[in-house]
């Protein structure tokens, strides 16, 4: 496997074998830092998080139970939600308090868990939306058209560039509401990428999507790593973790209770107990 | 059941009448504004008529209240209705788009009961309305007030000049028409551009002139309508621009998934609000040019009534198409003159009595009203059903609903 790891991979791999693999573990270059983040709903304490911290450069796994507070935490990190108490930054920048449209254009970007495409918009329409710092956004300048063409015309240039990576190149004229799921999924994650962030964050890229495609959207976040982004993703499939990630964070109750690499993780106890029950392998008639 | 002999030239005067008349014009109007929200930004407004008060007020108050020369009511209308945006967005723009849908209807109605309440008399003259502040409108007119205007080329009562101006404006959207007409041709069925754009201009003219000895107005009206139609077509212009820019993209995207556009970089709520105030100050317009034309500001030409019709008429032309907001209002008064001018035709020619099958449906003229109430609604009905994208709309995205 190793062979085929590309100099950035390997350099990221090699930033994180020197940590130790303990929840909440300070990384070398951290892109994001996040402290004391605690998002209560009633009496139920969804996120619980003291110390969080994201290596830039790699692709790290946010893995967990149905209920952890994975994707609550995502949403508490991109503005979408407020959290109680909790501070965190963002490539050094104070984040708590930024509404959710301002971390887009500070290069942390986002996907959901349910896909959502503008179905009533064409594929290509969808990749224009989201360039960021469109002159022709504005309402005034919207009347004068040649006021922006020339950018638009750039705009089209990538999105059509991403579509053809992303092999939706087909499908660019036609609504997005004609896509199949897996295609929705490749869609809002090159639409995503039209924000050139600098963090990627997606949540269930793999939900719903058929196996061979799979393989090449693995293919694609390694991509994504090697341009330079930094990747952050919330996943069921522990095959796809084991494969692209550099980094595993795991979630439980809120709380983040075990770090480390893939092999690290796939022996952890806590993780086994997290997610099989602390009794695993015992016979159910001793509790009894 | 006697005399057979309806008088179709009456019915087809006045139903064309009604299609280019003044209802149809300020409903126009206000259908574009209603589009911006409704069919670009998926904002349910149901506050449209606030909006077209705040124009009718504006110009009211310039004479009632402030003492200034009408034509300052244009800014002061677009300022109310800036001001009203500003009002119902505010609360309501970060909920769910029902809640808009509230708001907006109550803020309506305490706009009319406010400009119709005693204790504000002096603001704007309470229930009475306010008149006689359009006289320097009217007096800016190359029309004679008391005579009678057809807007046909071949009419007595059109100038040379006026006569070239009709074929002017009936070449050029003959011209337009016969150009959509044979793109839509040349994708369907890859006809040839340029003979099929002739033919059908040609054919398109041919209507245009046809219809056009069909219209006839009172000098007053007449102005009303070439003013208003003149708006129309420019604020139909501005809005289809706009939402072929990147900021009608945005608006479009927020309509699909608000959290999704949140998530790319766009302010949504500037955005709503940006889109729910152009639609207000469009409305605007239409309240100026409804009381520019009867001279009057009446209170209860705001209810929601108008609101709720201006929402049928577009949803009728098709909504998110500019040609739907403006062809929907023409079609809705169209049809209701229409009906009630052949109701009453029938009912006159089949000796005061329409019976079918010995069913007696309208035995006085007072039950025409109803009747054609109901024939509207039944159409309506039977639009829906078959054609649940109005007119222009597009039936490829009414499918991709529910997804």
């Amino acid at each position: 496997m190793d062979v085929e790891l590309s100099e950035v991979a390997q350099q990221a791999k090699a930033a994180l074998a020197g940590v130790e693999p303990a929840p909440g573990a300070a990384k070398p270059d951290p892109i994001l830092v996040a402290d004391g983040v605690r998002r209560t709903f009633g009496g139920i304490v969804a996120v619980d998080v003291d110390h969080f911290e994201v290596q830039r450069g790699s692709i790290t796994a946010l893995i967990g139970p149905n209920g952890a507070g994975k994707t609550t935490f995502f949403n508490l990190l991109t503005g979408f939600d407020k959290p109680n108490t909790g501070t965190w930054q963002f490539g050094g920048r104070r984040m708590e308090g930024v509404a959710a449209h301002k971390t887009a254009a500070l290069g942390m970007v986002r996907t959901f868990q349910l896909t959502k495409s503008l179905t009533k918009m064409s594929v290509i329409e969808n990749m224009k939306l989201g360039a960021t710092q469109q002159r022709g956004e504005k309402l005034w300048n919207g009347l004068f058209p040649f006021l922006w063409k020339h950018q638009e015309s750039e705009i089209e240039a990538r999105a059509d560039e991403l579509l053809s990576r992303f092999k939706l190149d087909h499908m660019r004229n036609e609504y997005a509401g004609t896509l199949s799921g897996g295609q929705r999924k490749l869609l809002e994650m090159s639409r995503a990428l039209m924000t050139r962030p600098k963090l990627v964050m997606l949540d269930e890229p793999m939900a719903g999507v058929n196996p061979a495609l799979k393989q090449s959207l693995n293919a694609h976040i390694k991509g994504l790593r090697d341009d330079g982004m930094t990747v952050l993703f919330v996943e069921h499939d522990m095959d796809m973790v084991n494969d692209i990630s550099d980094w595993v964070i795991v979630m439980a109750e809120g709380r983040l209770i075990a770090e480390g690499t893939p092999d690290d993780i796939s022996s952890n106890p806590a993780v086994i107990d997290a997610y099989l029950g602390a009794h695993q392998g015992k016979s159910l008639m001793e509790d009894a | 059941m006697i005399a057979y002999s309806l008088d179709w030239n009456n019915v087809a005067v006045a139903s064309l009448s009604a299609f280019f008349g003044v209802n149809a014009m300020y409903y126009a109007i206000a259908a574009i504004g209603l589009n911006v929200q409704f069919g670009y930004a998926g904002l349910l407004n149901f506050g449209q008529a606030g909006f077209m008060a705040c124009g009718a007020y504006a110009l009211g108050m310039t004479s009632h209240y402030f003492g200034i020369s009408l034509w300052w009511g244009i800014l002061l209308g677009v300022v109310y209705a800036v001001g009203l945006g500003l009002i119902m967005g505010i609360p309501t723009l970060r909920l769910r788009a029902d809640y808009l849908a509230i708001v907006t209807i109550a803020l309506a109605e305490v706009v009319r009961l406010t400009v119709r309440s005693v204790s504000f008399k002096t603001y704007y003259n309470g229930s009475d309305g306010i008149n006689g502040f359009a006289e320097e409108f009217r007096q800016v007119t190359p029309f004679n007030q008391s005579g009678r205007y057809e807007l046909s080329p071949f009419a007595d009562s059109v100038s040379t000049g006026g006569a070239i101006a009709l074929w002017v404006a009936f070449v050029l959207t003959a011209l337009l028409f016969g150009m959509m007409t044979a793109q839509k041709l040349k994708s369907r069925k890859s006809w040839p551009l340029v003979p099929v754009w002739l033919a059908s201009a040609a054919a398109y003219l041919g209507l245009l002139l046809a219809i056009s000895t069909k219209l006839i107005y009172p000098g007053l009206q007449f102005k009303s309508i070439t003013v208003g139609w003149v708006i129309v077509a420019i604020l139909g212009w501005l809005v289809w621009l706009l939402m072929r820019s990147p900021w009608g993209r945005v608006l479009k995207g927020i309509r699909e998934d608000e959290e999704a556009v949140r998530s790319l970089g766009k302010s949504v709520y500037s955005y709503k609000m940006q889109a729910l105030i152009l639609g207000g100050v469009i409305a605007t317009f239409a309240g100026m040019m409804l009381s520019l034309d009867r001279g009057s500001v009446q209170p209860d030409n705001y209810s929601r009534d108008v609101t709720f019709f201006v929402l049928t008429a577009l949803v009728l032309g098709g909504a998110a198409k500019v040609s739907g907001s403006i062809v929907g209002p023409m079609l809705f008064w169209g049809v209701l003159a229409f009906t009630d001018v052949f109701l009453n035709e029938l009912y006159k020619a089949w000796g005061n009595n329409i019976s079918i099958f010995g069913i007696e449906l309208i035995a006085s003229p007072s039950q025409i009203g109803q009747f054609q109430q109901m024939l509207v609604g039944a159409m309506l009905i039977l639009l829906m059903v078959f054609r649940p994208q109005g007119l222009f709309g597009n039936r490829k995205e009414m499918a991709l609903d529910g997804r």
